[in-house]
């Protein structure tokens, strides 16, 4: 028996075999006991009884992305599983477990070498009154990694309690079969034990770290319209903003969300909507009106598959064009991406406070992997970053006397709200001069084309642009949900005797060229990393910067996700 | 100051800014423009209790010619923007004013369910029957047989019937003004602003530039031969027979408003993260 | 006028053709204005004439009423139902490019209209220092009718192409 500093298990299962809840229960339960984790999931297009693969990653260490073969495949049923068959590979190491009578194993599995075993999971079900097969799996999978029965079966009381007395007997009974089942297996490998960590720990999702942040930055209005993989930021936000003194309102389009949110704000409110691609798409040109009236909002978006309609259920980093572009005209905003599901508390945090001190829009660019993967995370610490706008109180009588888009220091003017006596403007989104009355003088255009510019380009952003780790004449370049991916390559990378470094930054506009060049300073090898056909990234990075030595680029669109392996394999290969 | 004090104080001219509008020499909104200022003036509302929020087009550019707060949107969204302003500050008043192109045509939609969701808010809609500002195109109140360039022949379809939509969809006061009778539409508007809810008010005002036809419509308008009514069943029977020039109040509803109590922390934030603790 | 205020009283009647001076200079200077941001300085110099002329009149009302405070009392009652009030000039009617002839057009149907109020006021007060007052306020009336007729005499009448304008409106937004 070997203990393993990580091990991986997939659940896959159809048609209501409860896959994803036995994922999370195995999740929730291993970190509960302390361990990390980090869970994603794959999903065929039905809503209901489609098949479905949880996908999870424990270990003892801080984990951010799955590896490149599973150690343990757990089938509850294998109907349609070959969709997932890119997505959870297995080798002559893993470990393979199915259901006699849950169909043919899945063309890719089969020939993968694993090491396949046979549970009647199913039949055990049958003989537990109101038994489930994915309870079976989960104590299979418990009995597996060496996790106490007790902590799964504390934790199916908590979770299973609103569902009365049977339905918990029923799944303790599940539990006790699955690690029954597997008395007689040799099994080699086990998790390490946790390290005790003296933090709170907490089991959360990236959408949630979201939604977190922005109420503790300070946003108490948000407009909501659903999307995948968005959804769940709202969700959360609709109840827990009323506690905080808020509102949400559901709008009846993304049209009117952004408006919402801009009528809101201008009214002083600190306001947010989330969104994906193509709600983003529809929120531009009202994204412009924000800019040009500088009124500060944040507009969260969880990147999917695009373009169009796109793969709504899988990630990819390909909307960092429009984020950054989209608008007509120059309209210079901030946008910034969280590295982790940890950190979208903070990148949001850290958005709703920039944008509210800059008066301007900051897009939040999120995507699905981390927005719908769940983590272990230690509490997140509190931060001091809290919106807080310049506003404009005590105006004189003088009629007129108030200049809302004054010319002045830091770029940043500030802003009467609606009730201040004195204060009258018209925000509006023609070109305007300090008053804030139209005009098409080219001084007025340029004054304020030069404001909106220099307020961002003059504010002390401090070290959070970016992340930048390492050493070494060959630097990892990323951003978003593929830093973690990055860190865990440059690891393996370190453990072969090489040296790499990470820059990975947190605001991508506006660009930080200082920063940069200080950060790529002596490197011979830039690796760029990204999840865009369209190598988005590279491009932002060629227009913003200049890039020291020999540039390559690992880029790949979605659905499936660039791994810690390939990165690894492309600086190995990369030898100068 | 007594509110008595307040409205005896409160002149027209105070709500008025200095900016001096780009609307042609014979244009309604010039008109809608002194009801708006008389409204305010007998609400005795300080001009810095009101915002007006408008979208695109000619009607859209009255906010910066009061006094004012004021919001010029983008094309079609300014109810939107009104009414994520008024839930979060419900101590101003919110009057949102847009034409018939802006509100009915890409605003449309947003029309629908401002008038559903009720929030207490007044949207005045100056309705001349085609786009002024991009030279003359019909809109979705020009009349069938109506030749623009955009509609050689006329654009042969039914035009809106806004006072319905707005009936059928929830709006808890509904009305339709002459910019013509500046005094009668000023009180109008102010009944919509007190009313609590969403109140609707159309204004038809006519364009001299592109439609010198429409000032046939001083002999067109009358009063409607009813009262206002509270139920929307007669509401609805009478607007089947308007003419599109009945002046007054159609409908007074007693729908609650929707407003979120908003303001009021009940909660530590703290509490907001133990659903999270492993 | 079912939609004119009712004049009970000297002070009422007083109010009232202040109210009506009031206003016409108020849309006198208000079409001077959009004349003269439309540029058309000739327009604005005669409707700024206008309004001083109404401005006068206003002013003697004010000086003929004595301790009766005007301008209160005409906020308090002095309102019109529909419409307007008489001598406001029909702002429906201006034209960017109108003449002269065309701004005393408006000013003399404004006056006409005054005129008819104050006889309908001399037709119907039952108070005879009412009527007396109406009927000099309709003596009034009727030699600043007469004189707009002067005026009028004095431009020609404006040509057929009076409005054609060679360049075409310009869309802004």
């Amino acid at each position: 028996m070997k203990d393993s500093q990580s091990i991986s298990i997939a659940f896959v299962g159809s048609g209501g075999a409860g896959a994803l809840t036995a994922g999370n229960f195995l999740l929730e339960a291993a970190c509960a006991a302390g361990w990390q984790g980090l869970l994603t999931r794959s999903v065929g297009p039905q809503i209901r009884g489609g098949e479905a693969a949880a996908l999870v990653r424990l270990a003892t260490h801080s984990i951010e992305c799955m590896p490149e073969q599973f150690d343990v495949l757990i089938g509850i049923d294998w109907l349609n599983a070959q969709r997932f068959g890119a997505e959870i590979e297995v080798g002559p190491q893993s470990l393979v477990i199915g259901d006699p009578r849950g169909g043919a194993l899945p063309p890719r599995v089969a020939a993968a070498g694993a090491r396949v075993v046979s549970v009647p999971m199913k039949d055990m079900a049958k003989a537990i009154p109101d038994g489930r097969t994915n309870m079976i799996a989960f104590g299979i999978a418990g009995k597996l990694l060496g996790l106490s029965q007790d902590v799964c079966s504390a934790l199916l009381a908590k979770r299973l309690g609103d569902k009365g007395q049977a339905a918990i007997e029923a799944s303790q009974a599940g539990l006790q079969a699955g690690y029954d089942s597997l008395r007689d297996l040799e099994f080699n490998l086990r998790l390490a034990p946790p390290k005790q960590s003296a933090t709170k720990r907490w089991l959360v999702s990236g959408n949630e770290m979201t939604a977190l942040g922005a109420v503790r930055g300070g946003i108490r209005f948000a407009a909501a319209y659903p999307i995948t993989p968005a959804t769940e930021i709202l969700e959360w936000l609709a109840p827990n903003l009323v506690k905080a003194g808020g509102a949400l309102l559901q709008a009846e389009d993304e049209l009117a969300a952004i408006n919402m949110i801009i009528g809101a704000s201008y009214g002083g409110t600190p306001s947010l909507t989330a969104t994906s691609g193509p709600g983003l798409s529809l929120m531009i040109e009202a994204l412009g009106l924000a800019t040009a009236a500088e009124i500060p909002l944040v507009i969260i978006d969880v990147m999917r598959g695009g373009p169009s309609t796109g793969i709504p259920t899988k990630s990819e980093q390909a909307d960092l064009n429009i984020a950054v572009y989209g608008c007509h005209g120059d309209a210079p905003h901030l946008v910034l991406a969280p590295q982790s599901v940890g950190d979208c508390l903070f990148t949001t945090q850290w958005a709703v406070h920039l944008a509210e001190a800059l008066q301007t829009p900051a897009i939040v660019l999120s995507d699905q992997f981390i927005g719908q993967a769940r983590a272990a995370i230690g509490r997140p610490a509190d931060v001091a970053f809290v919106g807080q706008r310049r506003t404009a109180s005590d105006i004189g009588s003088a009629a007129g006397a108030y200049r809302r888009y004054a010319i002045a220091g830091s770029g940043v003017s500030p802003m009467a709200l609606p009730g201040t006596p004195g204060g009258q403007y018209t925000a509006d989104g023609l070109t305007h001069n300090e008053r804030g009355v139209p005009t098409s003088a080219a001084s007025d255009h340029e004054a304020q084309l030069d404001k909106r510019q220099h307020k961002l380009e003059r504010f002390a952003y401090g070290d959070h642009w970016a992340t930048i780790e390492g050493d070494g004449d060959l630097a990892v370049v990323t951003w978003g949900s593929l830093t973690g991916v990055a860190r865990e390559a440059i690891g393996r990378v370190n453990r072969d005797g090489v040296e790499a470094s990470l820059l990975a930054p947190r605001l991508l506009f506006p660009a930080q060229p200082a920063g940069l060049a200080a950060a790529l300073e002596g490197k011979k090898r830039v690796l760029v990393v990204e999840q865009s056909h369209g190598g988005q990234f590279h491009r932002y990075l060629r227009a913003h910067y200049d890039l020291p030595g020999v540039v390559k680029v690992l880029n790949r669109p979605g659905p499936l996700p660039i791994r810690a392996s390939e990165i690894h394999r492309a600086i190995m290969q990369w030898r100068s | 100051m007594s509110s008595v004090d307040e409205r005896l104080a409160c002149k027209p001219a105070d709500y008025k800014s200095d900016i001096k509008p780009i609307w042609c020499p014979g244009c309604g909104d010039y008109h809608v423009l002194m009801s708006f200022t008389r409204a305010f003036a007998e609400l005795g509302l300080p001009p810095e209790r009101i915002v007006v929020v408008s979208g695109i087009g000619c009607s859209s550019r009255i906010p910066a010619y009061t006094n004012c707060y004021g919001f010029h949107g983008v094309h079609g969204r300014s109810l939107a923007l009104g009414a994520g302003l008024k839930v979060t500050r419900p101590d101003l008043t919110v009057v949102v004013a847009s034409g018939d192109g802006d509100g009915y045509s890409i605003g449309g939609n947003h029309f629908l369910h401002a008038c559903r969701r009720n929030i207490d808010m007044t949207y005045v809609v100056m309705d001349n029957h085609i786009y002024g500002m991009t030279k003359g195109q019909p809109s979705p109140t020009t009349e069938p047989e109506f030749d623009t360039a955009l509609s050689p022949g006329g654009t042969g379809l039914r035009p809106f019937h806004p006072l319905a939509v707005a009936l059928a969809s929830g709006a808890n006061f509904v009305a339709r003004c002459f910019s013509g009778e500046p005094n009668e539409t000023a009180s109008i508007l102010v009944e919509a602003i007190r009313h609590p809810g969403f109140s609707f008010v159309e204004i038809l005002s006519p364009c001299v530039t592109f439609r010198p036809d429409e000032r046939e419509w001083k002999n067109l308008v009358h009063r409607a031969p009813v009262a206002a009514t509270s139920d929307p069943a007669r509401a609805a029977r009478r607007i089947m027979t308007d003419d599109g020039f009945n002046l007054g109040i159609l409908y007074r509803g007693d729908r609650k408003p929707y407003q979120p109590a908003v303001g009021h922390t009940s909660i530590d934030l703290s509490e907001l993260e133990k659903d999270f603790e492993l | 006028m079912s939609n004119a205020p009712t004049v009970s009283s000297l002070a009422d009647l007083l109010a009232v053709a202040y109210q009506i001076e009031a206003d016409a200079v108020e849309r006198y200077d208000l079409l001077a204005g959009q004349m003269e941001t439309h540029n058309n300085p000739e327009l604005t110099a005669v409707f700024r004439d206008l309004a001083r002329a109404e401005g006068i009149h206003r002013d003697e009302i004010q000086r003929l009423a004595g301790d009766i405070d005007v301008i209160a009392h005409a906020r308090r009652m002095a309102k019109w139902a529909h419409g307007e009030s008489p001598e406001e000039a029909d702002l429906g009617a201006a034209h960017y490019m109108m003449t002269p002839w065309h701004a005393l057009e408006l000013a003399l149907a404004a006056e006409k209209r005054a005129l008819a109020f104050f006889k309908s006021v001399v037709e119907t007060a039952t108070d005879p220092h009412i009527t007396k007052m109406a009927e000099e306020f309709v003596e009034e009336e009727t030699d600043h009718v007469n004189l707009v007729y002067r005026l009028m005499n004095k431009y020609l009448l404006p040509p057929h192409s009076w409005s054609e304008d060679l360049d075409p409106p310009i869309p802004q937004d």
